[in-house]
């Protein structure tokens, strides 16, 4: 059988036992046979994918691979530009937008010998929680086809999940990455703000939007991350720091970590059956020598509402440019701005038109700075809360949602949607760097996810705790069933 | 009835920088390449670009607020400015807003009277330029349009004077002061007509004397230094008018309209924008190293009026020369050269205001540079005049010869045979004749009209195709004409 994590393909393609081509074209049949099903892809690119299996094959053959992802089959979210490949951030108004140019991920990704797959789906422009948002397709959560598979990145969670794709990218604003890591019982991985280059990222909120990728397990996740991350001359905010070897120190442990386990985490409302996973999750690093603190952070609870106005700030300004102008979308009207306004009107679904109304309100003069300015503060806030909270503890641990895979259609009220972020909202606040793994399932077997956030820059020591976790554990050896 | 209201001005000059490429990619910048042929995904706007400062267009601006006596500060910030035009491929404007690059300074103007008046300069920031709409007929008529983004993210330096400016005419000075030391630094090309540098105007008036500021009206597209105190001149007389009649000045926009002469309104203070600014989430605060400023200031060229006072001092100018010589780089630079090589600095100033610029504009830096007359070939026909080779009349031939074919002065004057006749003996021959053809004139000198000598002398240089040397062809007719009377 098929080796399902990447790390154990790419030592199968070493050692001869199978190809690139071989596993890819595997993982197109069982898109083929099982996508309609879960529904994560938008776009197949099987012609794109065979030819770089092809190429990796050959690479292998000569005993020169490019390096641990050569030859991986991933998809990207299709929020990454890729050239020559539609890009519809789950849009009516990019739905037949195809990129001139490649993301910075899709190059490295092309450049470490990835096989791209395919895109995949997402609420539109990455605003939501279930992915249904998204225009174009409804995606499935691959443990119960009546779930959403959370969101945005809903899709490349679900591939992963699945055995769509060994790996899969994708973006985390609010909780984008985290929240369907759980959901979809995978890793999921927020890196620092500026780790990964955001060049080529559809932006919905720049300053919160984070790149990151998607394992079937912490070594995956860290490879994966590996052939990412890094500084890049064409995003101004990406951090010029050396990337470390997240996959060398791993199975170091956590003998003497000091985890830190926030007070406003586990909150009145949340799930019982996720409080009491997650709980026990965090006694099995107790277990493995990592000592405990209560900490607390205290500017949580006002994160969400401060989420809710930086975001929406930002989206609503960099979504000006869709106005069937240039690229995308064009509803024809008898003079400019009766035509940008039926382009905008048929382009955008409701959460995004939403967004942008709350975005445009709160940068309006008069209004800023009771709103994007306090809020900037608000921001500050929930920085020092962490900054403090480091001063004492390496890392601090919590559950990654406050609840389950909800049903389709069962969140219609928006706030109710956007609590599923307050866990993950404050990282992407901060800038510091979160991941998912999963620790666990309900009764009724549905996956939930510990979130391990780190130090700025510091992905290795909680890649290390995950791994700890994991290597204790064998929740990340389940799989969905599906036929 | 002017008299009556005090004129208050101020000024928002756009400059586009001289970079060679655009101001957050690496696009070129050159002006008049096809449609679209200067582009890339991030002027274009696409989904997923960033913007990258382009550090070039930060020195040239710190250049120009070095040179404009502004503070420049440690850190400023890039803003995003919205708003919906279909020439601006984001909706919105990278520029500048509560953290500009400078702040505080002033530039020095000339008045007509021979004063001058120090005009306060609020800031100065940078931010990118838009695209250019071309339109498939007239504005009214056309069903389509077409977007070239080759100017789009062009760097462009916004400078905004404090209203300090007291009439249409300062506002002039102003901005020819303005032009002059941009081209002078070498950040703009100075070029009004082509769009490199756009001036807007805020203006209002108020009673004579009276300390609060009337309603200020903003005027926009005047592109001519004419232009500008016409519009303004204009604007003086309608408000003055308006005041007059007991009416209110409505706050709003105003378009100048120069084919027709008047200025219109374009949009009032309730349709102004909100342009919903905010810090540029894509672009880190920017910080600027100290050392660097200081490397720049040192590297700073002589300014305008530096440059004028020199001259005055070091070739003994008039000011009014002085003034005009260096009101661009490149004429100064031109004269400078033809000194250098004549030390004649009044006959080379008169030949360069009087002759050379009738042929080029003053601030036509690169007309100038390639007139066809090099200083060296200028200063050639100075020295020619100065040492007797040719007389000051042929010279202005020489000029024009040299004009139309690009030859030097010495090449001409051989080629043409245009030596002056300073031949004693030969130009007695020519008085001598030009006397026996003119009995009348020599009747006339003798009965005292002196005036007579100098139809002779004219008649002696009409023969020597102007040849002759016109004092020494004085001085023989003289004495000729006095031996005849007196015999």
């Amino acid at each position: 059988m098929t080796p399902r994590t990447i790390h154990e393909l790419t030592a199968a393609y070493t050692r001869g036992e199978t190809t690139p081509s071989r596993v890819t074209e595997e993982y197109l049949a069982r898109i083929a046979k099982l996508d309609d099903k879960v529904g994560a892809y938008l776009t197949v690119t099987a012609e794109q994918a065979r030819a770089a299996a092809r190429a990796a094959d050959e690479r292998y053959r000569q005993g020169r691979p490019l390096g641990p992802l050569d030859g991986a089959p991933v998809t990207l979210k299709d929020v990454f530009c890729t050239k020559g490949v539609r890009t519809t951030c789950g849009s009516r108004i990019l739905e037949h937008f195809v990129p001139p140019y490649d993301a910075t991920v899709t190059e490295r990704l092309a450049k470490a010998g990835a096989v791209m797959l395919g895109k995949t789906n997402m609420d539109e422009f990455a605003m939501g929680s279930s992915t249904e948002h998204s225009a174009l397709k409804v995606t499935r959560n691959p443990w119960d086809l009546a779930r959403v598979p959370g969101g945005s990145s809903g899709g490349p969670a679900a591939a992963v999940a699945a055995g769509l794709a060994a790996g899969s990218f994708g973006t985390d604003t609010g909780g984008s990455i985290r929240q369907p890591a759980a959901f979809c019982g995978v890793v999921g991985l927020k890196p620092t703000y500026g780790r990964v280059s955001r060049y080529g990222l559809v932006a919905f909120a720049s300053s919160l939007d984070h790149p990151g990728p998607f394992g079937a397990d912490v070594l995956d996740t860290a490879l994966l991350l590996g052939g990412i991350a890094g500084r890049d001359p064409l995003d101004a905010t990406s951090i010029d720091a050396a990337v470390p070897d997240y996959a060398a120190e791993l199975e170091r442990g956590v003998q003497g970590l000091r985890l830190g386990v926030p007070d406003e985490y586990f909150t009145k409302g949340m799930d019982p059956e996720v409080e009491s996973v997650v709980r026990a999750a965090i006694d099995v690093l107790k277990g493995l020598g990592a000592t405990l603190e209560r900490v607390s952070l205290p500017a949580t609870p006002h994160a969400l509402a401060t989420y809710y106005v930086i975001a929406p700030a930002e989206a609503s300004s960099n979504l000006a440019r869709y106005d069937g102008v240039k690229y995308g979308l064009r509803v024809p009207g008898h003079d400019l701005i009766d035509m940008e306004s039926k382009t905008r009107a048929a382009g955008f679904g409701a959460e995004v038109r939403r967004r942008i109304m709350l975005g445009t309100y709160v940068l309006s003069a008069g209004y800023y700075d009771a709103y994007y300015g306090q809020a900037q503060k608000v921001r500050t806030l929930v920085r020092r809360d962490f900054d403090a909270a480091f001063r004492r503890v390496d890392l601090l641990v919590a559950p990654t949602t406050p609840n389950v895979p909800f049903k389709h259609g069962e969140k219609t009220d928006p706030v109710q949607m956007y609590l599923n972020d307050v866990f993950t909202i404050p990282a992407d606040m901060a800038g510091v760097p979160g991941v998912s793994v999963p620790c666990g399932f309900t009764k009724s077997g549905l996956p939930i996810g510990l979130q391990i956030i780190g130090r700025t820059l510091d992905e290795s020591t909680m890649l290390r705790a995950a791994r700890a976790y994991e290597r204790a554990t064998d929740w990340h050896m389940r799989r969905p069933n599906l036929g | 009835m002017m008299a009556n209201y005090d004129v208050v001005i101020g000024l928002e000059v756009h400059a586009q920088l001289t970079t060679r490429s655009k101001m957050f990619c690496g696009c070129a910048t050159t002006f008049g390449a096809p449609p679209n042929t200067q582009t890339c995904p991030v002027c274009q706007g696409m989904p997923g670009t960033l913007p990258v400062i382009n550090r070039r267009a930060i020195e040239y601006g710190v250049r120009t607020a070095l040179a404009f006596e502004c503070r420049v500060n440690a850190a400023c910030r890039f803003a995003r400015k919205h708003y919906y035009y279909p020439d601006m491929p984001k909706n919105f404007q990278i520029s500048q807003y509560e953290e500009p690059l400078a702040e505080h300074g002033a530039l020095e103007i000339d008045l007509a009277d021979g004063h001058s008046r120090r005009i306060g300069i609020e800031r100065l920031h940078l931010e990118e330029d838009v695209g250019k709409l071309v339109h498939e007929g007239t504005l009214e008529t056309a069903q389509s349009s077409l977007v070239d983004f080759n100017r789009a993210g062009v760097p462009l330096m916004e400078t905004v004077s404090k209203p300090e400016l007291r009439s249409p005419e300062e506002a002039a000075a102003y901005l020819r002061a303005f032009r002059a030391v941009l081209v002078y630094l070498g950040v703009c090309d100075g070029n009004m007509e082509e769009g490199s540098l756009r001036c807007d105007a805020n203006i209002s008036l108020k009673p004579a004397g009276a300390a609060e500021l009337g309603t200020k009206v903003e005027i926009k597209n005047m592109n001519s230094f004419r232009n500008v105190q016409r519009a303004l001149e204009f604007e003086v007389k309608r408000q003055a008018e308006a005041l007059d009649r007991g009416e209110r000045i409505v706050q709003e926009t105003r378009l100048w309209d120069a084919d027709r002469g008047y200025t219109r309104s374009m949009r009032s203070k309730e349709f102004a924008h909100d342009y919903r600014y905010f810090p540029e989430p894509d672009l880190v605060p920017l910080k600027l190293d100290t050392t660097w400023i200081e490397q720049i200031r040192t590297a700073l060229p002589e300014l305008p009026r530096a440059r004028r006072q020199r001259f005055v001092a070091a070739y003994g100018l008039p000011v009014y020369d002085a003034t005009l010589l260096t009101q661009s780089r490149a004429l100064a630079d031109y004269y400078e050269k033809a000194v250098g090589v004549h030390n004649n600095p009044k006959a080379l100033s008169n030949w360069v205001m009087t002759d050379l610029l009738r042929e080029v504009d003053v601030d036509d830096e690169a007309a100038i540079a390639q007139l066809r007359i090099p200083p060296a070939n200028l200063a050639q026909l100075v020295t020619f005049i100065d040492n007797g080779t040719i007389s000051g009349k042929i010279a202005k031939d020489v000029f024009t010869e040299m004009l139309r074919s690009g030859d030097t002065c010495e090449s001409i004057v051989r080629v043409k045979g245009w030596t002056q006749v300073a031949d004693a003996g030969a130009l007695a021959g020519m008085v001598a004749t030009a006397i026996a053809a003119n009995p009348r004139a020599v009747e006339d000198y003798r009965k005292g009209k002196t005036a007579a000598g100098k139809a002779i002398v004219g008649q002696v240089m009409k023969a020597s195709g102007g040849r002759a040397n016109p004092a020494m062809v004085t001085k023989l007719v003289e004495e000729a004409l006095e031996k005849l009377t007196k015999r």
